[in-house]
Formats: C-alpha cells, structure tokens, sequence
C-alpha cells in the first residue's frame, strides 16, 4: 500500500506541483520589500550609530576626560589625550574615534559616568576615504550639537528598562 | 534566376535573420528582467523596479554595464579558444531559429496560400535544431578547457555529461511525435495538429511532453539542472574566468536556448500556431505561438523558484533510469498502438496523414 501511494506521488509528480503551488501562491503575496531610501524601517531608541559627545544645556562639554571609554573600548578605536584646563578642571584635548575600528557595541557608552559619549541613530555617514571615518572631537562635538533632541528623547525613551 | 532575383532573396533573407536575431537577442534581456521579477515576487520581493519606469530600463542598464566591463583574460588560459568559446556556445542557439516556424501568413491576402514564417522551411526542421542545438556542448567545453581553471574545467566536464544524457531521451521523445505526425517538417508537425486542444499530442504523449520539457530545462543548463554553473559548489562553472561583454555572451546563448526549447515544446506538444479552440482564431498564430512559449518560459522561472538543484548521481539517474527508458516504453506502446485493429482506429484522431 504504501509503495503504491509513493509510486503513484512519484510518477504524478504531485510532490513537484505541491512545491510549485506553494511558489506561486507566493507570487500573489503581499511584498514586504522596504524601498530604503524613500521607505524606512522603525529604528530602536537603543539603536547604535554614530557617536557624538554632548554638551550641559549650559553649553558646557560633558566629557571629564576619566577614560572609562577608552579603556572598555575593545576595538582599541578611542584615543582620549588630556589637560588642566584654565578654569582647574580636567578635560580632553583629544578625543578621536576611528569609526573603521568601532564595533559598535555600545560599551562606551554604558562605562561614560556623565552619559558624555552616546551612540545616535544615525547611520548614514559613509563617506569616499577612510580619513574622513575616523572623528575627532570637534566632530563628535557637534554631531552632539545636531543631535542633542534625538539623544534626549531617546535617553528618556530607554530610562525606565535602565 | 538572374542575378537580381538572387540578390533580391538574399536580402530578404539577411532581413529575416536581422530581425529574428534582434529580436531574440532582446527577448533574452527582458526574460532576464521577467525572471529577476517573478523570482522577486516568489520570495516575496519587489524584484529590480528602480530603472526606468518598473524597472523596464534595468536590462538596458545592465547590458550597458557589462559592455563597458573590461573582459579579463587569464595569463595561463589558450587566448584564441577562450575568446572562441563564448560565441561557439551562443551561435547555435541562435542559428537554430532558422527553422522554426513562427505562423503561417497570407501577408495580409496578398499570397494566394498561406506561408510558413520561418527563414528556411527545411523538411529536416526537426533533426536540424537537434543537430544543431547540440553544438553549443562544444562551446561550453571550449571554455572550461581553455580557461585552464579546475572550477571551469569541472563545470565544462558536467555540463557535457548532462547535455549527452538528455539529448537521448530527448530525441527518443521527439520520436513518439514523429511517429504520429509523420513529418519532421515543423511546420508539418503543427499541421497534424490542428483542429483544437484535443488534437495537441500534449493529449497522447503526456509523459512525453514532461520528458521533453524536463530534459529541456537540464539541455540549456536551467535549474534544477544547473549543476553545470553549480554557485555553491564550484562557483559558477564554465564560465568562472569570464567577464564584461563575453560573460554576457554565455548568458545570452543560454537563453537563447531556453526560448528554441520553449517554442520546440509548443510546436511539438501545445499545437504551435494553433488555437486551442476554433473561437479564439481571430488572435493571430504567431500571437498563440509567443504566447505558450512566454508560459513555458515562466514555468521554467518558476521551477527556478521552486526545486532545489539536483546531486550530480540524481541527475545522472534521473536521466538514464527514468527517462531513457520511460521514452522507450512509450515508442513502443505508440507503435503497438499504431498496428492493433482498435486502438489504430483512436490513434489516428492524432495521425491526419494517416489516411484513416
């Protein structure tokens, strides 16, 4: 009996037709292609992109130079110099970022003691040479400035899963 | 016949062949499209739709791309047998239209009978497309050989062992329909088929007609059969090495292939020209003819989307145990069929030349 059923599956090709059939009820479907750059998928509040370091609404740099970043960072990709500046307090005279070595794994931003560096959702940012990934301090600085309400709304969206 | 009347024929042929040529050639951009689309819409894609309104310019963009691509010759390769290749595998697909019949046309009342559109309305038209499809092996080997790479080289060995088995029971399938049509005039064999959906040898000779369509798929290389080409095993077979407007060649013959085996399946199995009901004459034959094979093309697409690619022992098995002997079961009860008192009587519904 059973030799018979798979004799007659196989010599009617009903297996093959079953598959075609499954492909062309396929045809008809609804397509879930999103077309990037005019259609856009939902980003998470966590979403990690660019970097940017952020400013006290003061206007005052938040970055206290500790090194927390640079030394969590396991790409090796942040390089943090500092000084005493005028005014006594610690700041850095250079904080880069070299996006060609960054994982984008967010520890940074988990170690930074006064929420200074965060990742953006930003993600549109390659460019022609490898020079121009690789982000100094003013540069983050004023991804910060362009960003500053995105990081907020998305700070306070994610604080209560802190 | 004086020499203008020569020159006159010789014209009107070169035209033909022009225009068959161009538009085949442009056939094979668009299929490429219509396959990039539909196999887009089976996996719930959009497919290419960027180019050009729906993305009707993409096979344009490509074409034009792959022109401008420098063709790579690699150092160890035999440079005159790797640049012959490409065209050895392309020109037969291409030459073997000459025959194929696309309707028959009173030009509009102006020829009292009817012609067949073909270029040459050979008697042989049957055996001149196998003979000549074949042909485009020896490309395919040409280039896995000269290339002097093992992937190419593995792809040429398998593409000739899979185009060797099919061509047999091919040919056997082909063999049924010439016993029933009594011509191998393709032309002739459409006639035998005329009267409507009942008279198709698709009726009698269903597993023919499989056999047929199948072994078509495995002849130009098509999935499931691409083992030839094979991306995940030996990248892309014979035709690794080659790039720019030679690698497009490749391509080109072997959908050049795909549509000579879809309108071949619609001639000798769906009616050619033939409506397959007598109130839907009035679309023109050729319009009929395109037609099957467009759908015939499409369900080639289709299996594309569908079936995994076959092991080398399954396609091998498939080829020698299934089909030669199925094909050759079949010659045998078509020609029992043809000489037993009552059944000779219902063969010849299919056999007008018979004279029963």
């Amino acid at each position: 009996m059973n030799l018979i059923q798979r004799a007659v599956r196989t010599w009617l090709l009903t297996e093959l037709l079953r598959g075609m059939m499954l492909t062309g009820k396929y045809f008809f479907k609804k397509k879930i292609t999103v077309e990037y750059p005019e259609e856009r998928t939902p980003l998470s509040p966590r979403f990690r992109g660019l970097h940017a370091l952020r400013r006290y609404d003061s206007g005052e740099e938040r970055c206290i130079a500790c090194k927390l970043c640079e030394v969590v960072c396991p790409a090796l990709a942040i390089t943090i110099e500092s000084e005493e500046r005028g005014d006594g307090t610690r700041r850095t005279t250079r904080y880069d970022i070299d996006m060609t070595k960054c994982i984008f794994c967010g520890f940074c931003q988990e170690a930074c003691p006064v929420d200074a560096i965060v990742e953006t959702q930003e993600f549109e940012y390659a460019s022609e040479t490898r020079a121009e990934l690789y982000y100094t301090k003013d540069m983050l600085l004023k991804v910060g400035d362009r960003y500053e309400k995105q990081i907020d709304a998305n700070l306070e969206a994610d604080a209560r899963y802190n | 016949m004086s020499w203008v009347d020569v020159a006159i024929q010789a014209g009107i042929w070169a035209l033909e062949i022009l225009v068959i040529a161009a538009s085949v050639a442009l056939s094979v951009a668009y299929i490429i499209y219509v396959e990039r689309r539909v196999i887009g819409w089976m996996q719930v894609r959009k497919g290419c739709n960027r180019v050009g309104w729906a993305g009707l310019l993409q096979p344009i963009a490509d074409g034009l791309k792959l022109f401008l691509k420098e063709t790579i010759i690699p150092t160890t390769a035999n440079k005159f047998l790797f640049v012959a290749a490409p065209v050895m595998a392309m020109a037969p697909a291409f030459i073997a239209f000459a025959v194929v019949p696309f309707g028959e046309t009173t030009l509009f009342g102006l020829w009292e009978t009817a012609h067949v559109m073909a270029i040459a309305n050979i008697n042989v038209g049957i055996l001149y497309v196998m003979a000549i499809s074949s042909l485009s092996i020896y490309g395919i080997l040409m280039a896995g050989w000269a290339s002097n790479s093992k992937y190419a080289f593995l792809g040429a060995i398998r593409a000739t062992c899979q185009m060797v088995s099919y061509e047999i029971s091919m040919g056997f399938a082909i063999v049924t329909v010439l016993m029933l049509s009594g011509t191998m005039n393709l032309a002739g064999i459409v006639h035998a088929q005329a009267g409507g959906l009942l008279h198709w040898y698709i009726i009698p000779l269903f597993p023919m007609f499989l056999v047929f369509f199948i072994s078509g798929a495995a002849e130009c290389n098509r999935s499931p059969f691409d083992l030839p080409e094979g991306e995940s095993e030996i990248v892309a077979g014979f035709f690794v090495e080659y790039s720019g407007m030679w690698f497009a060649t490749f391509s080109l013959g072997e959908y050049a292939a795909m549509i000579l085996i879809s309108l071949m399946t619609s001639i000798l199995f769906l009616g050619g020209w033939h409506a397959p009901i007598a109130a839907l004459d009035v679309i023109p034959g050729t319009v009929w003819l395109l037609g099957k094979a467009f759908f015939l093309i499409f369900v080639f697409i289709w299996f594309r989307a569908t079936f995994p690619r076959y092991r080398y022992d399954q396609l091998m098995r498939l080829g020698w145990k299934v089909f030669l002997p199925w094909t050759l079961a079949w010659i045998a009860v078509i020609g029992i069929c043809m000489y037993t008192p009552v059944i000779q009587d219902v063969i010849a519904f299919w056999r007008p030349g018979s004279g029963a």
